[in-house]
């Protein structure tokens, strides 16, 4: 049975599910955005029947043979119905083609193992040979620790993709959605062309707790949010929910001309 | 070491002991009998020897971190002749959790670029135990690229418990400066070579760590978290490092067979602790044996093996029949 209810955790207003879908799961009271999983994203963003997933079936192993970490990934799988934390494909956004991956944070915590690493690399990888420009919604606990130095080196996997892209003149634009922590942010999430955040969204290379354990201090108030990054210089953009797509669109279609050939070796 | 094997083992022993006495005093045909005895129980006795001798995991990862290992200055040191230290990331600050500069491995002019530990406590509060800033892996970089306008290859050492987890680090972008790390060197164009020499902790280690070579010594550990951060998540007692070693297949070996690096350098004695300078020249036979081979590569052969020595490491199944659980 499913809930008609949901509270808003920041201020505790009580929604009807199906109302909160027509204001792109934002608190109508206060402005948060809630959590959206995978499907959710791509009907948000995506021109209507556009998107075309790949590498459906790829799903992960247990190399280390780590303590329940098979359970976990059934569980995860029967939860949600996607075989990892990824989705990807191509689709058009405001008419304009692209490649697009979203995270699904209910598949643990969305973090990145193999699968995540193999299919952003892959997604990436397809738009360098087809000379599309990629997108990205994010949101990850960071590496997924039950699959050890695999899970780093995805890391190293996904950054070299965005070069390569990159080398070949195309952009890369990344949406940061809460949380987003570890060595997703320490990768491909940091390296946008733009760089984009919804608002009051954690994003971060460690956690605050940790950062509290070590510094033995109170951490700043809105220590780590959009906000936060934005004003540090690390972020282009906090854009709510709402104006995603037309900002993405925007994006998309400025980087559609290439005034200067300025790559001619390359392209 | 584990007391109950070597009970056994000296048990054994005393038993072979007595049979080959029987032997000298005894008649030939005795002899016959007892001698295939003695060469059964004397291969047990190795057997168990060898099981007694083997290191676990978290033994290795108390070596790793041992206080009188050596560290990034006394590689340089013992392993570089004209070396000068080079400074900050022309943006914020000279971080001293990394250290790195110019000089001569033998008669080839190299960088060398390194975490650098503290050897008592003053000196790791300057040093942040190794743990960098935004500003050290800046640094590493910008060395780097110096390194790739000159034609120089590049030694990365790395021994760090992690990238440091603090307020300035978060506010100057410690993601990001891991994460243009990893970028730019994907795309170097001279040849790098990465060892870890004690800890090589998360994304704070392969912020140094995309390489054409990456090596390990061999009482080295290489994780995506440390066995008290695992244990504090997994089962909620960070004393459970034990336990968390163990399941995270973090040793030199583990790493080689996973072919996640390229080989492991031996360690005199005891470890490294033991023998700095015989450590020292065992990576720098190995450090000269791969530049010498890595000069030879052209360009575009050296980058695309870069990029797929990374691109395919990962573990997955893809395009199997309903069966939702899939046995390796
Ligand atoms: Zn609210």
């Amino acid at each position: 049975m499913s809930k008609l209810f949901i509270k808003c955790p920041r201020c505790k207003t009580t929604h009807f599910i199906s109302f909160l879908k027509h204001s792109a799961y934002v608190c109508s009271k206060c402005g948060y955005h809630f959590r959206l999983d995978a499907p959710k994203r791509i009907k948000m963003l995506c021109d209507k029947g556009s998107f075309r997933e790949f590498d459906k079936n790829i799903k992960s192993l247990d190399p280390l043979a780590f303590p329940k970490y098979k359970e976990k990934l059934e569980a995860s799988m029967n939860k949600t119905g996607l075989k990892e934390a990824v989705v990807t494909g191509e689709c058009k956004i405001g008419g304009f083609p692209t490649t697009f991956g979203v995270m699904d944070p209910r598949f643990i915590m969305a973090s990145m193992g193999s699968v995540v690493g193999e299919k952003i690399t892959r997604m990436l990888e397809f738009s360098y040979e087809n000379y599309l420009p990629a997108v990205l919604v994010i949101s990850s606990g960071g590496a997924r620790m039950q699959e050890g130095i695999y899970s780093l080196m995805q890391m190293a996997k996904t950054s070299a993709a965005v070069k390569r892209l990159n080398d070949r003149g195309l952009p890369l634009f990344t949406v940061l959605a809460d949380p987003t922590t570890g060595g997703v942010t320490a990768s491909f999430a940091m390296l946008g062309d733009v760089i984009i955040a919804e608002p009051d969204a954690l994003i971060g290379f460690a956690g605050p707790r940790v950062i509290q354990q070590t510094i033995g201090q109170k951490l700043p108030k809105g220590f780590q949010k959009s906000e936060f990054l934005l004003e540090h210089g690390m972020l282009d953009m906090v854009v709510p929910r709402k104006n995603l797509k037309a900002v993405l669109t925007s994006l998309l279609e400025i980087h559609s001309t290439r005034p200067y050939e300025n790559l001619r070796g390359e392209r | 070491m584990n007391k109950e094997i070597e009970r056994e083992i000296k048990h054994l022993k005393d038993k072979v002991k007595k049979l080959k006495d029987r032997v000298l005093k005894g008649n030939k045909k005795e002899a016959k009998k007892i001698e295939p005895l003695i060469e059964e129980m004397s291969s047990k006795i190795q057997e168990l020897e060898r099981l007694n001798a083997q290191v676990k995991p978290i033994d290795i990862v108390r070596l790793a971190r041992h206080p009188k290992r050596p560290t990034t200055l006394d590689y340089i040191r013992l392993m570089i002749r004209s070396f000068m230290e080079l400074h900050g990331d022309r943006r914020f600050a000279d971080d001293q959790a990394i250290i790195g500069g110019i000089g001569f491995l033998n008669d080839i002019p190299v960088t060398i670029i390194g975490h650098q530990k503290g050897r008592n406590t003053k000196d790791n509060l300057k040093r942040h135990f190794g743990m960098a800033h935004p500003e050290g892996y800046r640094k590493a970089l910008r060395l780097m690229e110096q390194a790739e306008r000159f034609g120089r290859p590049i030694i990365n050492l790395i021994d760090t418990p992690g990238a440091y987890p603090g307020i300035g680090a978060e506010e100057r972008g410690q993601a990001e400066a891991i994460a243009y790390n990893l970028y730019k060197m994907s795309g170097l164009k001279v040849p790098i070579v990465s060892v870890i020499t004690g800890e090589g902790g998360s994304g704070g280690a392969l912020a140094l760590g995309v390489a054409d070579r990456v090596y390990m010594l061999s009482n080295t550990i290489y994780s995506v978290i440390s066995p008290e951060g695992c244990a504090a998540i997994l089962w909620k007692d960070a004393t459970k490092s034990e336990e968390a070693a163990e399941s995270l297949k973090l040793t030199a070996n583990d790493l080689l067979k996973f072919r996640v690096i390229d080989d492991i350098i031996e360690e005199p004695g005891e470890g490294a602790h033991t023998d700095h300078e015989e450590t020292a020249k065992r990576l720098k036979s190995k450090l000269l044996e791969t530049i010498k081979e890595l000069l030879t590569k052209d360009l575009s052969t050296l980058l695309r093996e870069r990029y797929e020595k990374f691109r395919k490491i990962g573990v997955f199944v893809e395009d199997m029949p309903e069966d939702p659980l899939v046995k390796m």
